[in-house]
Protein backbone atom coordinates (compact mmCIF):
# COMPACT_ATOMS: atom_id res chain seq x y z
CA UNK A 1 0.00 0.00 0.00
CA UNK A 2 1.52 3.46 -0.64
CA UNK A 3 0.90 6.80 0.93
CA UNK A 4 0.92 9.86 -0.66
CA UNK A 5 1.65 13.05 1.12
CA UNK A 6 0.31 16.13 0.24
CA UNK A 7 2.51 19.00 0.47
CA UNK A 8 -0.07 21.80 1.91
CA UNK A 9 2.58 24.50 1.93
CA UNK A 10 2.55 24.38 -1.99
CA UNK A 11 -0.71 25.71 -1.93
CA UNK A 12 0.84 29.09 -0.61
CA UNK A 13 1.91 30.20 -3.95
CA UNK A 14 -0.53 31.89 -6.05
CA UNK A 15 0.03 29.43 -9.05
CA UNK A 16 -1.40 26.26 -7.28
CA UNK A 17 -4.17 27.86 -5.35
CA UNK A 18 -5.49 29.38 -8.11
CA UNK A 19 -5.65 26.25 -9.91
CA UNK A 20 -6.94 23.90 -6.63
CA UNK A 21 -9.82 26.60 -5.97
CA UNK A 22 -11.16 26.63 -9.65
CA UNK A 23 -11.27 22.74 -9.10
CA UNK A 24 -13.43 23.54 -5.78
CA UNK A 25 -15.49 26.61 -5.93
CA UNK A 26 -18.19 24.77 -8.67
CA UNK A 27 -18.71 22.61 -5.63
CA UNK A 28 -19.37 24.79 -2.60
CA UNK A 29 -21.36 26.58 -5.04
CA UNK A 30 -23.83 23.58 -5.71
CA UNK A 31 -23.74 22.86 -1.91
CA UNK A 32 -24.88 26.15 -1.28
CA UNK A 33 -27.88 25.86 -3.07
CA UNK A 34 -28.96 22.70 -1.81
CA UNK A 35 -28.84 23.89 1.43
CA UNK A 36 -30.63 27.55 0.48
CA UNK A 37 -33.37 25.79 -1.31
CA UNK A 38 -34.10 23.40 2.11
CA UNK A 39 -33.40 26.17 4.26
CA UNK A 40 -35.83 27.92 2.64
CA UNK A 41 -38.48 25.09 2.26
CA UNK A 42 -38.17 25.01 6.09
CA UNK A 43 -38.46 29.00 6.83
CA UNK A 44 -41.46 29.07 5.16
CA UNK A 45 -43.63 25.40 5.32
CA UNK A 46 -41.93 23.85 8.11
CA UNK A 47 -41.01 26.57 10.69
CA UNK A 48 -44.64 27.60 12.56
CA UNK A 49 -46.18 30.43 12.95
CA UNK A 50 -44.89 32.72 15.92
CA UNK A 51 -46.76 33.50 18.94
CA UNK A 52 -45.62 36.94 19.23
CA UNK A 53 -44.75 38.12 16.01
CA UNK A 54 -46.51 36.39 13.83
CA UNK A 55 -45.30 35.51 10.29
CA UNK A 56 -43.11 38.46 11.09
CA UNK A 57 -39.94 36.52 12.69
CA UNK A 58 -39.25 35.16 9.52
CA UNK A 59 -36.68 37.24 8.56
CA UNK A 60 -34.98 35.56 11.34
CA UNK A 61 -33.78 33.04 8.67
CA UNK A 62 -31.54 35.90 6.74
CA UNK A 63 -31.12 38.36 9.32
CA UNK A 64 -28.93 35.84 11.69
CA UNK A 65 -27.04 34.17 9.04
CA UNK A 66 -25.84 37.18 7.63
CA UNK A 67 -25.35 38.77 10.76
CA UNK A 68 -22.84 35.48 11.54
CA UNK A 69 -21.35 35.79 8.57
CA UNK A 70 -20.53 39.71 8.79
CA UNK A 71 -18.76 38.45 12.16
CA UNK A 72 -16.93 34.83 10.72
CA UNK A 73 -15.87 36.62 7.71
CA UNK A 74 -14.12 39.51 9.44
CA UNK A 75 -12.85 36.93 11.91
CA UNK A 76 -11.45 35.10 9.12
CA UNK A 77 -10.08 38.03 7.08
CA UNK A 78 -7.66 39.20 10.39
CA UNK A 79 -6.52 35.92 10.18
CA UNK A 80 -5.68 35.86 7.41
CA UNK A 81 -4.60 39.60 6.91
CA UNK A 82 -2.26 38.62 10.19
CA UNK A 83 -0.72 35.73 8.55
CA UNK A 84 0.41 37.62 5.77
CA UNK A 85 1.86 40.28 8.10
CA UNK A 86 3.66 37.42 10.13
CA UNK A 87 4.97 35.59 7.06
CA UNK A 88 5.29 37.97 4.25
CA UNK A 89 2.93 35.41 1.85
CA UNK A 90 1.13 37.35 -0.64
CA UNK A 91 -1.77 34.81 -1.03
CA UNK A 92 -2.68 35.47 2.31
CA UNK A 93 -3.22 39.02 1.36
CA UNK A 94 -4.86 38.04 -1.23
CA UNK A 95 -7.62 36.37 0.66
CA UNK A 96 -8.10 38.65 3.30
CA UNK A 97 -8.56 41.33 -0.06
CA UNK A 98 -11.24 37.94 -1.20
CA UNK A 99 -13.43 38.22 2.14
CA UNK A 100 -13.69 41.93 2.53
CA UNK A 101 -16.62 42.44 -0.05
CA UNK A 102 -18.82 39.54 0.99
CA UNK A 103 -18.27 40.34 4.43
CA UNK A 104 -19.30 44.02 3.82
CA UNK A 105 -21.92 42.74 2.07
CA UNK A 106 -23.69 40.66 4.89
CA UNK A 107 -22.97 43.68 7.56
CA UNK A 108 -25.05 45.90 5.37
CA UNK A 109 -27.62 42.87 4.86
CA UNK A 110 -27.85 42.41 8.49
CA UNK A 111 -28.12 46.07 9.27
CA UNK A 112 -31.24 46.12 6.76
CA UNK A 113 -33.36 43.28 7.61
CA UNK A 114 -32.75 44.01 11.17
CA UNK A 115 -34.38 47.40 10.35
CA UNK A 116 -36.77 45.68 8.64
CA UNK A 117 -37.61 43.25 11.88
CA UNK A 118 -37.10 46.33 13.86
CA UNK A 119 -39.64 48.40 12.64
CA UNK A 120 -42.94 46.11 12.90
CA UNK A 121 -41.66 44.40 15.92
CA UNK A 122 -39.87 47.58 18.28
CA UNK A 123 -41.64 50.56 16.41
CA UNK A 124 -38.11 52.03 15.17
CA UNK A 125 -36.08 51.51 12.33
CA UNK A 126 -32.85 52.15 14.18
CA UNK A 127 -31.78 52.48 17.95
CA UNK A 128 -28.22 53.35 19.21
CA UNK A 129 -28.36 49.86 21.06
CA UNK A 130 -24.82 48.13 21.84
CA UNK A 131 -25.67 45.60 19.36
CA UNK A 132 -26.77 47.65 16.33
CA UNK A 133 -24.08 50.09 17.15
CA UNK A 134 -21.12 47.84 17.08
CA UNK A 135 -22.31 46.46 14.00
CA UNK A 136 -22.72 49.37 12.65
CA UNK A 137 -18.41 49.97 13.44
CA UNK A 138 -18.04 46.75 11.88
CA UNK A 139 -19.54 47.97 8.40
CA UNK A 140 -17.08 50.93 8.67
CA UNK A 141 -14.22 48.74 9.19
CA UNK A 142 -15.32 46.90 6.38
CA UNK A 143 -15.56 49.61 4.23
CA UNK A 144 -12.37 51.34 5.55
CA UNK A 145 -10.46 48.14 4.56
CA UNK A 146 -11.70 48.27 1.03
CA UNK A 147 -11.13 52.13 0.96
CA UNK A 148 -7.71 52.07 2.11
CA UNK A 149 -7.12 49.20 0.03
CA UNK A 150 -7.91 50.83 -3.15
CA UNK A 151 -6.08 54.25 -2.49
CA UNK A 152 -2.55 52.46 -2.11
CA UNK A 153 -0.97 52.07 -5.42
CA UNK A 154 0.97 49.08 -4.48
CA UNK A 155 -0.33 45.54 -3.36
CA UNK A 156 1.95 44.60 -1.00
CA UNK A 157 2.02 47.89 0.61
CA UNK A 158 -2.00 48.04 0.90
CA UNK A 159 -1.93 44.50 2.45
CA UNK A 160 -0.10 45.35 5.08
CA UNK A 161 -2.04 48.41 5.84
CA UNK A 162 -5.33 46.55 5.57
CA UNK A 163 -4.00 43.62 7.59
CA UNK A 164 -2.82 46.05 10.33
CA UNK A 165 -6.57 47.90 10.49
CA UNK A 166 -8.56 44.32 10.14
CA UNK A 167 -6.00 43.10 13.25
CA UNK A 168 -6.82 46.89 15.13
CA UNK A 169 -10.71 46.11 14.58
CA UNK A 170 -11.01 42.35 15.48
CA UNK A 171 -11.61 43.89 18.68
CA UNK A 172 -15.26 44.89 17.61
CA UNK A 173 -16.60 41.23 16.73
CA UNK A 174 -16.27 39.92 20.63
CA UNK A 175 -18.18 43.59 21.37
CA UNK A 176 -21.01 42.80 18.64
CA UNK A 177 -21.21 38.99 20.22
CA UNK A 178 -21.08 40.01 23.82
CA UNK A 179 -22.91 43.14 23.45
CA UNK A 180 -26.44 41.44 24.65
CA UNK A 181 -24.85 39.70 27.96
CA UNK A 182 -22.99 42.90 29.00
CA UNK A 183 -24.94 45.97 28.28
CA UNK A 184 -28.58 46.50 28.89
CA UNK A 185 -29.66 46.40 24.74
CA UNK A 186 -33.27 46.32 23.14
CA UNK A 187 -31.65 43.48 21.13
CA UNK A 188 -32.78 40.07 22.03
CA UNK A 189 -29.91 38.04 23.67
CA UNK A 190 -28.69 34.85 23.08
CA UNK A 191 -31.30 31.98 22.12
CA UNK A 192 -28.36 29.24 21.21
CA UNK A 193 -25.78 28.59 23.74
CA UNK A 194 -23.07 25.69 24.23
CA UNK A 195 -24.17 24.84 27.73
CA UNK A 196 -27.95 24.78 27.85
CA UNK A 197 -31.08 23.64 25.68
CA UNK A 198 -31.89 25.74 23.36
CA UNK A 199 -34.91 28.46 23.81
CA UNK A 200 -36.45 28.13 20.25
CA UNK A 201 -38.47 25.92 18.85
CA UNK A 202 -36.85 22.81 16.65
CA UNK A 203 -38.12 23.53 13.20
CA UNK A 204 -37.02 27.41 14.43
CA UNK A 205 -33.92 26.21 14.94
CA UNK A 206 -33.23 24.14 12.13
CA UNK A 207 -34.41 26.50 9.26
CA UNK A 208 -31.59 28.97 10.84
CA UNK A 209 -29.32 26.23 11.12
CA UNK A 210 -29.51 25.28 7.49
CA UNK A 211 -29.84 29.10 5.97
CA UNK A 212 -26.31 29.48 8.34
CA UNK A 213 -24.56 26.59 6.88
CA UNK A 214 -25.97 27.56 3.03
CA UNK A 215 -24.71 31.09 3.94
CA UNK A 216 -21.24 29.52 4.89
CA UNK A 217 -21.13 27.49 1.89
CA UNK A 218 -22.07 30.56 -0.46
CA UNK A 219 -19.15 32.49 1.17
CA UNK A 220 -16.71 30.08 0.75
CA UNK A 221 -17.55 30.01 -3.26
CA UNK A 222 -17.47 33.58 -3.60
CA UNK A 223 -14.16 33.81 -1.61
CA UNK A 224 -12.73 31.44 -4.02
CA UNK A 225 -14.48 32.68 -7.29
CA UNK A 226 -12.82 36.42 -6.09
CA UNK A 227 -9.40 35.35 -5.23
CA UNK A 228 -8.75 33.72 -8.40
CA UNK A 229 -9.76 37.29 -10.37
CA UNK A 230 -7.39 38.85 -7.67
CA UNK A 231 -4.62 36.69 -7.96
CA UNK A 232 -4.89 36.82 -12.12
CA UNK A 233 -4.84 40.87 -11.55
CA UNK A 234 -1.60 40.81 -9.46
CA UNK A 235 0.59 37.52 -10.80
CA UNK A 236 -0.46 38.95 -14.61
CA UNK A 237 3.22 39.65 -15.77
CA UNK A 238 4.12 35.93 -14.89
CA UNK A 239 4.51 33.47 -17.35
CA UNK A 240 1.97 30.94 -16.05
CA UNK A 241 -0.43 33.48 -16.16
CA UNK A 242 -0.11 34.40 -19.85
CA UNK A 243 -0.64 30.32 -20.31
CA UNK A 244 -3.36 30.38 -18.21
CA UNK A 245 -5.16 32.65 -20.09
CA UNK A 246 -4.84 31.92 -23.58
CA UNK B 1 -48.09 23.53 5.98
CA UNK B 2 -49.54 26.65 7.54
CA UNK B 3 -50.81 28.88 4.48
CA UNK B 4 -54.68 28.53 3.82
CA UNK B 5 -53.99 30.30 0.06
CA UNK B 6 -50.93 31.30 -2.30
CA UNK B 7 -52.49 34.92 -1.54
CA UNK B 8 -51.90 34.55 2.29
CA UNK B 9 -48.36 33.37 1.62
CA UNK B 10 -47.52 36.66 -0.05
CA UNK B 11 -49.08 38.36 2.39
CA UNK B 12 -47.23 37.28 5.19
CA UNK B 13 -49.87 38.31 7.97
CA UNK B 14 -49.30 41.90 7.53
CA UNK B 15 -45.22 41.55 7.54
CA UNK B 16 -45.08 41.28 3.55
CA UNK B 17 -43.44 44.51 3.13
CA UNK B 18 -40.81 43.16 6.18
CA UNK B 19 -40.17 39.55 5.18
CA UNK B 20 -40.24 39.74 1.50
CA UNK B 21 -37.70 43.37 1.16
CA UNK B 22 -35.68 41.21 3.91
CA UNK B 23 -35.44 37.85 1.31
CA UNK B 24 -36.02 40.21 -1.67
CA UNK B 25 -33.01 42.31 -1.03
CA UNK B 26 -30.56 39.21 0.57
CA UNK B 27 -31.32 37.08 -3.11
CA UNK B 28 -30.76 40.59 -4.91
CA UNK B 29 -27.21 40.90 -3.21
CA UNK B 30 -26.33 37.45 -3.79
CA UNK B 31 -27.24 37.37 -7.38
CA UNK B 32 -25.26 40.60 -7.95
CA UNK B 33 -22.30 39.42 -6.08
CA UNK B 34 -21.75 36.39 -8.33
CA UNK B 35 -22.33 38.27 -11.09
CA UNK B 36 -20.29 41.35 -10.60
CA UNK B 37 -17.40 38.39 -9.74
CA UNK B 38 -18.11 36.51 -12.86
CA UNK B 39 -17.99 40.43 -14.99
CA UNK B 40 -14.95 41.09 -13.87
CA UNK B 41 -13.22 37.55 -14.38
CA UNK B 42 -14.85 38.31 -18.42
CA UNK B 43 -13.42 41.55 -18.38
CA UNK B 44 -9.70 40.93 -16.35
CA UNK B 45 -9.60 37.93 -19.15
CA UNK B 46 -10.02 40.24 -21.96
CA UNK B 47 -7.65 42.75 -20.99
CA UNK B 48 -5.04 40.08 -20.83
CA UNK B 49 -5.57 38.60 -23.58
CA UNK B 50 -5.39 41.73 -25.28
CA UNK B 51 -1.92 42.79 -23.24
CA UNK B 52 -0.74 39.29 -24.46
CA UNK B 53 -1.58 39.36 -28.23
CA UNK B 54 0.00 43.17 -28.27
CA UNK B 55 2.70 41.93 -26.69
CA UNK B 56 3.30 39.59 -29.87
CA UNK B 57 2.79 42.09 -32.70
CA UNK B 58 4.93 44.96 -31.19
CA UNK B 59 8.15 41.97 -30.46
Amino acid sequence: MTTRVIHWFKFASPQSFYFLAGRLWPGFAAVAAVLMAVGLWISFFVAPTDAQQGQGYRIIFVHVPASQMSMFIYLVMAAWAGLGLAFNTRLSGMMASALAPTGALFAFLSLVTGALWGKPMWGAWWVWDARLTSELILLFLYLGFLALQSSIDDPRRADKACAVLALVGVVNVPIIYFSVKWWNTLHQGASVSLNSAPSMATPMLLGMLTMVAAFWMYTIAVALARVRNIILERERHTEWVKHAVE
Amino acid sequence: MQWNSVSDFFAMGGYAFYVWGSFGLTAAVMVLETLLIRSQRTELLRNLRNELLSERNSS
